[in-house]
């Protein structure tokens, strides 16, 4: 499903904290193209998380550019096709890509299906009745169809989970960004969590999937990046970059972690 | 005649007696208009501080430093200066200017009721503003982010998302407020609101009974606060466990 159509350009991105003294992000260039199931790895405090979490601007970069369909994102205005100067709406272009926390994050003081629900609704203006239809039928396709009316607090994490990916699923977004989506579940919900993604990129979803399941790495991404100190240190193909790392640190990395 | 046995009870007492309480067949119903008074004067102003809290929170919470400056300065103002001042400057400052006699539902006029409980609500919005921050920053920030990567503007996240959530963090200290501001209202007395305060100063003042009505009037604010501050730590603690579930 790969293609050679780009989606989200990055070029040249960092974040840096403390005026400059923590380089989050020290230089990232990557391209991500439509199709793609990118795997980001790398030890804790690499940078993964804020690499991600700059894609849809929850973090504002400290410099360089996200060129997502075309207009770069961390910009004030964009060049509209007319040649005018427009200003650019951060949450039309957030709509567009979905993202899964760590902590699932739902929304504790609603339903599942409040959850599902709220942003199609007041975001998008969808009816409700569309909105509850549509909501019921990505949870039976996650086997959620019959816990809409249970709150957050009465699923198991996995099940969390499964809805996370669902209610950002309700935007129709153009890409999915995962932030260590199994990482703080128990090891016997990991697997519906990882079916749940594996079908999302067998349907040709665009992902950027930052784990530590190498399983998942290598059986659906078409590309792995590793990154160390905030740099994109070595990217290319799952058996590339597991079978033949190249610099020393994915060498130490792999040994730690495989 | 009616209140005979209760002189008989307090004859042989001094007037400067703690529990000298002989004044209470004539005065008792001063007094319970006063704590009816103290009442509506606590929950009054508290409701009536309850918005411009949240607006003051919200602007402490702003990312544009101005914004966040005024709002810090006016907290800082009402929290550093004694409310008997406060209390003055609106009421002959902001009400001494104009002043309808103007009388609402029958019993609350605007030339005591309304600018005390004006001068209570802004010095209340002062510490309930502060409340409301801690309750909107205690809300996890994942709650935001998950709220804006679904393309929410950060109005909706709030809204939607964060307040629902912070509202039941703040209740209790809310109503921890109004205990505070039962104690605290006495102080309106000195513009002649006739408060449970007042009841007592002028009981005092016309029966030269000195102590009694203090003592009753100490008694009734503990009365209705002792229990009303037991309550509300119960309910925080209920509501702690439930947080773990
Ligand atoms: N808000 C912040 N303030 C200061 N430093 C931060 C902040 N967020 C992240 N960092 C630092 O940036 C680096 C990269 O963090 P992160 O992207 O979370 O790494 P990873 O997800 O790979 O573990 C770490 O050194 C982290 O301490
Ligand atoms: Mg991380």
């Amino acid at each position: 499903m790969a293609t050679n159509d780009k989606l989200i350009q990055v070029v040249d991105l960092k974040k840096h904290y403390n005026k400059g003294a923590i380089k989050a992000l020290d230089g990232v260039t990557v391209d991500i193209n439509r199709g793609d199931v990118m795997v980001v790895v790398g030890p804790s405090g690499s940078g993964k998380s804020t690499f991600l979490r700059s894609l849809n601007v929850l973090e504002e970069p400290t410099d360089g550019q996200i060129i997502f369909d075309g207009v770069d994102i961390t910009k004030k205005t964009y060049t509209d096709e007319n040649g005018k100067q427009q200003k650019l709406n951060i949450n039309l272009h957030r709509q567009r890509m979905g993202m899964v926390f760590q902590h699932f994050n739902l929304f504790p003081h609603k339903t599942i299906m409040e959850n599902m629900i709220l942003a199609p609704m007041q975001v998008k203006g969808m009816k409700k009745a569309e909105a509850t239809e549509k909501a019921q039928h990505l949870l039976e396709r996650v086997g959620l169809g019959d816990r809409g009316a249970a709150y957050p607090l009465q699923l198991s994490g996995g099940q969390k989970q499964r809805v996370a990916i669902v209610r950002a699923l309700m935007m129709e977004p153009d890409v999915m960004l995962f932030d260590e989506p199994t990482s703080a579940l128990d090891p016997e919900m990991v697997g519906e969590v990882l079916e749940v993604m594996k079908e999302l990129a067998r349907g040709g979803m665009t992902m950027v999937v930052v784990t530590h399941e190498m399983g998942f790495a290598r059986e659906v991404g078409n590309r792995v990046l590793f990154m160390d100190e905030g740099k994109l240190m070595e990217e290319g193909t799952p058996d590339e970059v597991f079978n033949h790392p190249q610099c020393e640190r994915l060498k130490d990395f792999l040994a730690k972690v495989l | 005649m009616p209140g005979s046995w209760w002189s008989s009870l307090f004859a042989d007492m001094s007037p400067t007696s703690f529990f000298n309480l002989s004044f209470l067949p004539k005065y008792g119903s001063m007094f319970i208009q006063g704590v009816e008074f103290t009442l509506l004067l606590a929950v009054v102003s508290v409701l009536l501080a309850v918005i411009p809290a949240l607006v003051l929170a919200l602007m402490r919470l702003s990312k544009n430093r101005v914004i966040k400056g005024i709002a810090g300065a006016y907290i800082a103002v009402f929290r550093s200066t004694p409310l008997l001042v406060q209390l003055s400057i609106v009421f002959f400052g902001i009400f001494g200017s104009f002043n309808p006699r103007i009388t609402l539902f029958g019993f609350l006029t605007l030339d005591t009721f309304i600018p005390c409980a004006v001068a209570l609500a802004l010095n209340s919005s002062a510490y309930v503003a502060e409340i409301f921050r801690a309750g909107i920053q205690a809300v996890d920030g994942g709650q935001t982010e998950a709220a804006r990567s679904l393309g929410m503007t950060s109005w909706q996240a709030m809204r939607l998302v964060v307040l629902p959530q912070a509202i039941k963090n703040v209740l209790p200290a809310l109503a921890n407020e109004i205990v505070t501001m039962v104690k605290e209202s006495s102080i309106c007395m000195t513009l002649g609101i006739m408060d449970l305060m007042f009841a007592a100063k002028t009981t005092a003042g016309a029966t030269w009974i000195t102590l009694g009505p203090y003592t009753l009037a100490a008694a009734i604010y503990f009365a209705i606060n002792y229990p009303a501050s037991k309550v509300i730590e119960a309910i925080e603690r209920r509501m702690r466990r439930g947080d773990k579930r």
